[in-house]
């Protein structure tokens, strides 16, 4: 799966991050020796309870901070920032993530959003449709429109975006085993509205890998999923060229357990998989590389996380560039969403988690990032009432128009600890890509379990924290109210799974059974040969209105079905 | 812990046995991951199933396995659904000794409905492992002895 060999490393692949790491912490940390002659002679000699805490020194100076002293935004590596002028320009895109209920209930919602001015809709699947199963299958009973909308035909796509222009609107979609399907559900609804494939903007989630890290929703082993979004990616890079075809994903690793650095480390191992893999298709590095996305996670410990964010640009830059001989500056730029934490909401007090958004959105814009959903406070107990969800809007809104935050480009750029927990950050993710390298590259690793052990190791040791009081939650282990009042909380109705019922038996009499026998043969034929473009074939059957159940059995009698390494 | 094996041993000195899974359309499992681990650390014995079990596939399980306790998380809304099938299903099967417990995401308006159908605990996040440690011993407990005094 390597790629080219790396510019400027002469020892062959597997070298390149065992190198950089030990470049790195040579030149790392210029500040310990007047750190260890202050404590000595000013620190230690003072009464009190002198510490270090969290692995941290307990102050940084100037010598700490002098790697990134000559960075600036807009400018190779872009740890400051991948734009010269940032929030000044225009602030970050307040990008909400909404679905649920049927087609319709999404439909009214992405109207109502349109009226209101946004022009990036992002949409939520509900797990039968993330896991490719059927409205009308009895494993989806109780399931249907409860985490989002349910999908089972083309026909609820046609519903979801009827009226809505989508030459003008960029549409994010939150899908990843099924990518390949919606995907082209989405370019066929397009197309019956006259609006052209290179007309089209949007996102499409497509991480694969961190289905098999994190988040577990998977349909056959990595190398078929792979292989549907190397077959996405030539499509997009050729007909659709303002689609980021892929986002990938760190969100998912952190609300796993991931600490902030494996965070950083595994998300961007993923990013560099996809290059290669798009290298091995033949395609040039910078006719696809401007088009991958990321999505981070926006934690409590607020130094940690912008660090994560700076240090995040610092290394795809300096990857893209090094090893895989990007020149095009779009393809050495990080761009991202991001989200506030959902692990750090708690049930316990739940208005407390309105200050915990609004600190973890704070961070996200001190980190630079290009787009923010922020968490309601309720979410702990169940998806959000449309109060909460308006706070939450708010929130964003309070940041950007009240703070004076946005008027100045990374303005914690500079700080001595800032600049060191940068480097630190750093420099630990080329140690843990080494180490992945030692597993036998990132999918031998996640096949034999690796970083899905070291993502339950750590969410078992911060629980193992918290119930020490270690680490302090409030209102869960600290500051707790016996009595608490109940808030109100959003119900989802059962209506959801009769309606999308009853219009999947419209679509099943409706259709030509002929037609939707002959698009799954010929799908089957594409699958069995390793070079053929699948997305063709896999649009051909969403327009036979085959389901989705229906394509994926396809894929699972070519591929087979994937079982997970024990990771307990 | 550390026992002869099988000689004088008395059923009720074995470990706890815990069928820990998730029975929904969902992969967030993170939290069955840190529950297996401290049921491990108390001395429990731990059976995970692996993702997407049916509530079919968990009574059989557990049965075949002979556990005292099924410990469910659930974090998607599909609880009620989910809980009734396996409570009509260990009554089917005459495995009504099982105990069994819930937690994830379920709000507060459902949990009497929930004990009333005899799925108790229904944690929700911030929980310490302690407080369902303790749950899991009790009734565990309980369902030995309910097994005891049925033979």
């Amino acid at each position: 799966m390597r790629g080219r060999k790396a510019v400027g490393t002469a020892a062959g692949k597997d070298a390149y991050w065992h190198k950089k790491a030990e470049r790195l912490s040579k030149s790392y940390a210029g500040g310990e020796a007047t750190y260890a002659k202050w404590r000595k002679q000013v620190l230690d000699p003072w009464k009190g309870e002198p510490s270090d805490r969290g692995g941290r020194r307990l102050v940084y100076g100037s010598e700490d901070a002098a790697r990134g002293s000559g960075e600036m935004p807009g400018v190779y590596p872009f740890t400051r920032g991948i734009y010269p002028n940032m929030y000044s320009g225009r602030p970050w895109t307040m990008r909400m993530f909404s679905g649920f209920g049927t087609p319709e209930d999404t439909n009214r919602r992405l109207r109502y959003l349109l009226q209101h001015g946004e022009t990036g809709l992002s949409i939520a699947y509900d797990e039968p449709t993330l896991y490719g199963i059927d409205c009308d299958s009895d494993r989806a009973h109780g399931e249907i429109g409860k985490c989002g909308v349910n999908v089972t035909t083309l026909k609820d796509m046609e519903v979801i975006f009827n009226g809505i222009p989508l030459d003008k609107v960029s549409t994010s979609m939150t899908i990843n085993a099924p990518a390949i399907i919606v995907f082209s559900m989405y370019v066929s609804v397009a197309a019956k509205n006259g609006v052209k494939p290179h007309q089209l903007s949007g996102t499409l989630q497509a991480d694969i890998l961190k289905e098999y890290i994190a988040q577990k929703e998977w349909f056959y082993p990595p190398e078929a999923h792979l292989r549907m979004i190397r077959d996405i990616m030539l499509y997009s890079v050729k007909n659709i060229p303002k689609w980021n075809y892929i986002s990938v994903s760190g969100y998912h690793i952190r609300e796993a357990g991931a600490t902030a650095l494996q965070e950083l480390a595994f998300t961007l191992a993923d990013g560099f998989y996809y290059v290669e893999q798009g290298i091995k298709a033949g395609l040039k590095v910078d006719d696809f590389a401007p088009r991958i996305s990321f999505f981070f996670d926006s934690g409590m410990n607020m130094f940690e996380e912008i660090a994560k964010f700076r240090a995040a640009r610092r290394i795809w830059a300096t990857v893209m560039r090094e090893r895989y001989g990007a020149m095009n500056p779009r393809s050495l730029k990080l761009r991202f969403h991001s989200q506030t934490s959902g692990y750090t909401l708690t049930w316990q007090q739940p208005l407390n988690n309105i200050s915990r958004t609004a600190l973890e959105a704070l961070y996200a814009v001190l980190g630079g990032t290009q787009s923010l959903h922020t968490n309601s406070y309720d979410e702990a107990l169940a998806l959000p009432t449309d109060e909460a969800a308006k706070v939450a809007l708010r929130t964003q809104q309070v940041i950007a128009e009240e703070t004076g935050v946005v008027d100045v480009v990374d303005p914690l750029g500079g700080s001595h600890y800032l600049e060191e927990l940068t480097d630190h950050m750093e420099l630990q993710a080329y140690e843990y890509f080494d180490r992945i390298e030692r597993e036998g590259g990132l999918l031998e690793a996640i096949k034999k379990g690796y970083l899905q052990r070291e993502i339950a190791d750590s969410a078992y040791a911060r629980q193992r924290r918290l119930e020490e009081n270690a680490e302090v939650m409030v209102g869960v282990n600290k500051y707790r109210e016996e009595d608490e009042r109940p808030i109100n909380t959003l119900k989802i109705g059962v209506d959801a799974e009769r309606i999308q019922l009853r219009r999947l038996g419209q679509v099943k009499r409706a259709r030509n059974m002929g037609r939707v026998g002959r698009s799954l043969e010929r799908l089957r034929k594409a699958m069995q040969s390793e070079t053929e473009n699948l997305v063709p074939h896999v649009m051909e059957a969403v327009q036979a209105y085959a389901t989705i159940g229906e394509i994926v059995k396809v894929g699972r009698d070519v591929y087979g079905e994937w079982e997970e390494p024990k990771i307990i | 812990m550390f026992m002869e094996n099988g000689k004088n041993r008395k059923s009720s000195d074995r470990p706890i046995r815990v069928l820990l899974a998730k029975p929904a359309i969902d992969g967030h499992d993170r939290g069955v991951f840190v529950l297996a681990r401290a049921f491990r650390d108390a001395g429990m014995e731990v059976i995970y199933p692996g993702l997407l079990p049916t509530p079919e596939e968990i009574v059989d399980i557990a049965v075949d396995e002979d556990v005292d306790v099924i410990a469910i998380s659930l974090l998607n809304s599909s609880h009620m659904a989910v809980f009734r099938k396996l409570m009509a299903l260990l009554r089917k099967r005459k495995a009504t000794g099982i105990a069994v417990v819930g937690g994830g995401i379920i709000p507060e308006d459902d949990k009497p409905e929930l004990e009333r159908m005899g799925v108790t605990g229904n944690y929700g996040p911030g929980t310490p492992m302690s407080e369902i440690i303790a749950h899991i011993r009790k009734r565990a407990a309980q369902a030995r002895a309910a097994k005891w005094k049925g033979r």
